[in-house]
């Protein structure tokens, strides 16, 4: 019997945990990318300040330090999450980071009389920016965000490193029974490639779809 | 009854109040004072139109109206009310005053009835279907009605520049701000959006507009105003300022543009 069949339910485990925190984590930061993207450019000086401390810090320190500094330094101050919960949540607070700037790029190229026209018939701030600039914004930068979203899938196997058993994870524990790192290592690797490729095949196609016209 | 008139009964209800009014308005972009005391009364239902060389301030007091530039001294007042400082009231005046822009500045991710219906339907919260008819009215009314679905950059720019003033105009707008609105089309586009602008005139529309067109100033102005160097030089009716402008400034820049 081929002594990996065994481990093929093990490893699709790992993987529905990969895409799982990859989808969880996608959508909480691109929340927070918005949120943080809005601080960054609104009026009061105070909030963008608070937006700019944000990028600043979390883009300038490494991931896998923020994964154990959450993991094994909160629970000493009482605070516990599930391991999985921990990983989402500091993953999505990295990663927002990161959408916030692509973000931000993208409003940038909204030109300024759009802002304007958008105030001029009444809009609030924030009506302007739903209703006008982010949705123009977000339609420059899909690419970008689709490049973040795929570097996001990939640092999600850190959270192996702070126990949450997904893909690297689970190929690393059938690799210490089996020793066969090439042929497992490369399937795993294989699983990423197909997954950063379909994210890459949904990025073209809402480019192509939510092109304006010009 | 006592005598005294009370407050309120001056500002919006009076006929006769001014729908705007201007006073001692200064502003500086840094170290360069582009409005000096500038003073100017605009009535109900007037057409004033704003004319002046490069750099004298006009496109500023336009802008100053509803606040997308910031005055540095003076006091703004539409209908009877003083501008108010940013958030939620400015947003409500701004509703209120119309704008037309030199770059049309269409929403470019929204087809022509969507640019139109955004205002009335988010700021007015009248309902989808109603908004939608309205505009249709309104765009109809500039002469573009086949062109509702098409989205601005497949239009001329005489006809973005017709879908922005429709833009405006669905807010119902008590004054209607103008800046430069032709100075960015091509000549053979200039009429198309003039015609609208002198039918809205005659409809009784209260208007400021800055422009370099004189045809327009002589059709439809009330009112003719020449700026120069952040003043008001000259303010007269159109008549009376085309065939004789009192100040020397003026004749200069009459007859540097009336030549050809």
């Amino acid at each position: 019997m081929n002594p990996f069949s065994g481990y093929l339910t093990e490893l699709g485990h790992g993987l529905v945990t990969t895409v799982e925190l990859t989808v969880v984590t996608t959508i909480a930061a691109l929340l927070l990318g918005v949120v943080v993207a809005t601080l960054r450019i609104c009026p009061v000086p105070l909030l963008r300040t608070v937006g700019l401390v944000y990028v600043e810090v979390l883009q300038n320190l490494p991931l896998l330090a923020l994964l154990v500094l959450f993991v094994f330094a909160l629970p000493q101050l009482g605070i516990t999450f599930p391991l999985f919960t921990s990983a989402a949540i500091v993953i999505a607070a990295y990663e927002g980071a990161y959408f916030a700037e692509a973000i931000r790029a993208g409003i940038n190229t909204v030109g300024v009389g759009q802002a304007e026209a958008a105030r001029a018939i009444g809009l609030t701030f924030s009506q302007s920016l739903r209703y006008v600039i982010l949705p123009q914004a977000f339609r420059a930068v899909i690419q970008p965000m689709g490049n973040i979203s795929i570097a996001l899938l990939m640092n999600t196997s850190l959270a192996a490193a702070v126990g949450v058993v997904e893909l690297t994870q689970t190929a690393n524990n059938v690799n210490l029974v089996e020793a066969q790192p090439l042929l497992i290592f490369t399937g795993a690797g294989l699983a990423y490639m197909l997954l950063a490729l379909l994210i890459g095949l949904v990025t073209g196609r809402l480019e192509r779809r939510l092109a304006i016209v010009r | 009854m006592t005598g005294t008139p009370s407050a309120d009964l001056r500002a919006a209800d009076h006929p006769a109040a001014p729908m705007v009014a201007v006073r001692g308005l200064q502003k500086w972009f840094g170290t360069n004072h582009v409005l000096r005391d500038v003073d100017l009364t605009v009535a109900t239902g007037e057409v004033v139109v704003v004319i002046g060389p490069s750099g004298s301030g006009k496109s500023t007091l336009c802008r100053c109206l509803n606040r997308l530039e910031v005055a540095g001294a003076g006091s703004i007042e539409i209908d009877g009310r003083p501008l108010p400082a940013e958030g939620r009231d400015l947003a409500r005046l701004r509703a209120d005053v119309g704008m037309v822009f030199q770059s049309f500045n269409l929403f470019g991710h929204r087809t022509v009835l969507e640019n139109v219906t955004l205002g009335p339907t988010k700021v007015r919260k009248v309902p989808r279907a109603q908004a939608r008819a309205e505009a249709r009215v309104l765009l109809d009314r500039v002469g573009i009605a086949d062109k509702a679905d098409a989205y601005p950059a497949q239009l001329s720019g005489g006809q973005q520049q017709r879908a922005a003033i429709a833009r405006a105009l669905a807010m119902r707008p008590k004054v209607m701000l103008f800046d430069e609105p032709t100075s960015a089309l091509d000549p053979e586009m200039v009429n198309e959006v003039l015609d609208v602008m002198v039918s809205l005139a005659a409809d009784g529309m209260t208007m400021i507009v800055v422009t370099h067109e004189m045809g327009f100033a002589r059709r439809a102005a009330d009112r003719v105003v020449f700026m120069d160097d952040g003043r008001i030089v000259e303010s007269a009716g159109p008549e009376e300022f085309f065939a004789a402008p009192r100040s020397e400034r003026a004749r200069d820049f009459l007859s540097k543009i009336l030549q050809h």
